[in-house]
Formats: C-alpha cells, structure tokens, sequence
C-alpha cells in the first residue's frame, strides 16, 4: 500500500480503494479503512453465497431469499426446512464455503434465524 | 424391472440413476429427460437397481460392485450403445460403454449428507448419534439411513468410492442453467434443465 500526499488530497495506491478523506489521512488509517472494506466486501460475498445456497435447497425464489433479514426464522419457521433438508444446507455450505461444520457446531442457536446462520457462517469461515 | 422408451433407434442409453435419496428427488427430472431424449430418436433404459424400487432382492445384501455387475447386465441385455450416470450414478457405471455423467458426486460425500441427516434426526428425538459414531457402526453392522438400508459392505465400499474410470464425457450442474434438482428439498422438476440437459445429452451422444 502506498499513500502520496498530493495537497489537501490523499491517493491509496494499491489493493485498497482510493481513500478520500482530507488530510489527516494516515497510511494505518487508510489500511484500516481497505482493511474494513475488504472484510464488508467478503461479507457480503458471502451473504450472496448463503442465500443462494437457501434458495437452491428450499426453492424459494430469489426475491423471497432476498428479502430475508437476520431475524427471519429458519429451523421451525419454514415449513421446507425439515432435518433432511438441513442436513443438505450443512453439506452444501461445507462444499460451497469450503468449511467443515463439527457434530457439535449444529444446534438450534444457529439454525434459528438467518442471522446466525450467517455469522456462524462467517466466524467459520474466519476461522479457517 | 426397468422403465424403458424402445423405439428400436441405433442409439440407445442406459441410464444409471441417483442412487439413495437422490434418486427420489431427481427420479421425475430422469423420466422426464428420457421422454426428451426420445422424440430425437434416442432409445433410453432406466433398470432399478437390486434392492430399489420394484426389485425384489433385499437391499441390505447389495454393494457398489453388485450393482456395478448389475448395470453391465442390463448394458448387454439392452443391447445399450452409450451410458449415462446421474450423479452417483457414476460410481456403479459400466465401464466399458461410451458414457455421460451427469454431475458426478463421491461416495463420501453422499455419505456425509445421509449420516448428518440422521444425525439431526436423532437430536430431534433426543438421542445423540455422532457422524464419527454412526460411521463406526456402518462400517462394522451396516446402518439404515433416510429409510435406506444400508450393508456393512455397502457402507464402506461407498465410504471411498470415486465415479468409476472410463471414458467420460461429463455435463456439470452449471451448463444446465440452475442448481441441481437433488439439491431441493422436496422433489421437484424443472422443464428448462430438461430442455438443456436432453439437448446437451443428444449433442453428446451423436458426436
């Protein structure tokens, strides 16, 4: 990552988006600011990548995918969900997102609402 | 028994089902395809497998290798010029044949979708049966997964089983458009993969 001071202008050069904040800019800063959006960018990758996998298990329809928010129920909400089904979301989410999900990993908890589908997605991820 | 479109054509395929649980939900994508396939003059074979649907011989007792021999049965009873494998399908395929597969999966793999949804079953009932558990006991007696029986040998055969080598030409969910079928919950069916799926299989076994 590299910073040119160019007036009252900072430019990130680099794999950072081009940071545009006045001049108070610091090189940690900006690093935190890339670092930030690279990690809301890999975020939202992977929202995308778990709706898609809800869709094609469920076949719901995109938009109804889409409109799902991190309080909406699963497991016990949405009649399409019973245990094979969430036997194949875990699977497909292991091949997928390239992660192993332990015996221990499932319970209710994370299979309650999207929401924590997606963070126990992401914390697995993470951890990976 | 077997369910056939015989139209005495030259070209003629033997179709080797999903096997288990996924043969149900794709069994009405597979019939449909061969409806498909025989309005362009291709004759199709769809046997069941020793132990599956009307077969009377007890599922327990049959093993990949069985069912491998079974499928060179039906290949040379048919008199079938080219095989095509749904998914796992591709681990009892004849070998010898010009084949297709169709979105080849491992045995493993189907394994660890039938062991997990057993598993979640049994918490559901207030038991505990670990994955690493219920493999144990498949490999030493054998275990009945989603309504399947399956043998000791059977298990563990399926346990390392990778789509058997031949020369194949190979169709992958994503040329077909949407997910896969074996994917959905509940069977389902989809006349738009039909039409490509039927289209990309004749251009397969015409060439």
């Amino acid at each position: 990552m590299a910073i040119r001071n160019d007036g009252n202008r900072n430019q990130v050069q680099g794999r950072g988006a081009v940071a545009d904040r006045g001049p108070a800019m610091t090189e940690e800063s900006a690093d935190k600011i890339g670092e930030s959006k690279a990690m809301a960018q890999n975020r939202h990758t992977l929202d995308m990548q778990l709706r898609a996998i809800l869709s094609d298990i469920l076949n719901l329809d995109a938009d109804r995918v889409a409109s799902f928010t991190n309080e909406t129920g699963l497991f016990g909400h949405l009649p399409e969900l019973d245990s094979m089904a969430v036997a194949g979301l875990l699977t497909e989410m292991e091949d997928r997102l390239d992660i192993l999900i332990e015996d221990d990993d499932v319970d209710g908890e994370m299979l309650e609402t999207y929401g924590g589908l997606l963070a126990f997605a992401e914390a697995k991820v993470v951890g990976n | 028994m077997a369910l056939t479109i015989d139209a005495g054509s030259e070209l003629r395929l033997l179709i080797l089902p999903a096997l288990f649980d996924e043969a149900n939900r794709m069994r009405r994508m597979t019939v449909d395809t061969m409806r498909a396939l025989g309005s362009v003059g291709i004759d199709t074979f769809l046997p069941d497998l020793p132990g599956c649907n009307e077969s009377l011989a007890p599922l327990k007792t049959q093993t990949l290798s069985s069912w491998q021999e079974a499928a060179g049965r039906a290949a040379q009873t048919f008199g079938v010029t080219h095989a095509l494998t749904i998914r796992g399908g591709a681990l009892v395929g004849p070998a010898e044949i010009p084949c297709i597969r169709y979105a080849p999966v491992t045995g493993a793999k189907m394994l660890r979708a039938m062991l997990r949804a057993r598993s979640i079953q049994a918490r559901e009932a207030g038991r505990e049966e670990s994955l690493a558990g219920l493999a144990e006991t498949g490999r030493k007696e054998g275990l009945d997964l989603s309504g399947w029986t399956l043998g000791a040998e059977m298990f563990r055969q399926m346990e390392d089983a990778v789509p058997v080598p031949a020369a194949c030409t190979t169709i992958e969910q994503t040329e077909l458009g949407s997910s896969g079928l074996w994917l959905r919950a509940e069977p389902g069916e989809d006349a738009d993969q039909v039409r490509t799926f039927a289209r990309l299989l004749a251009a397969a076994i015409k060439a």
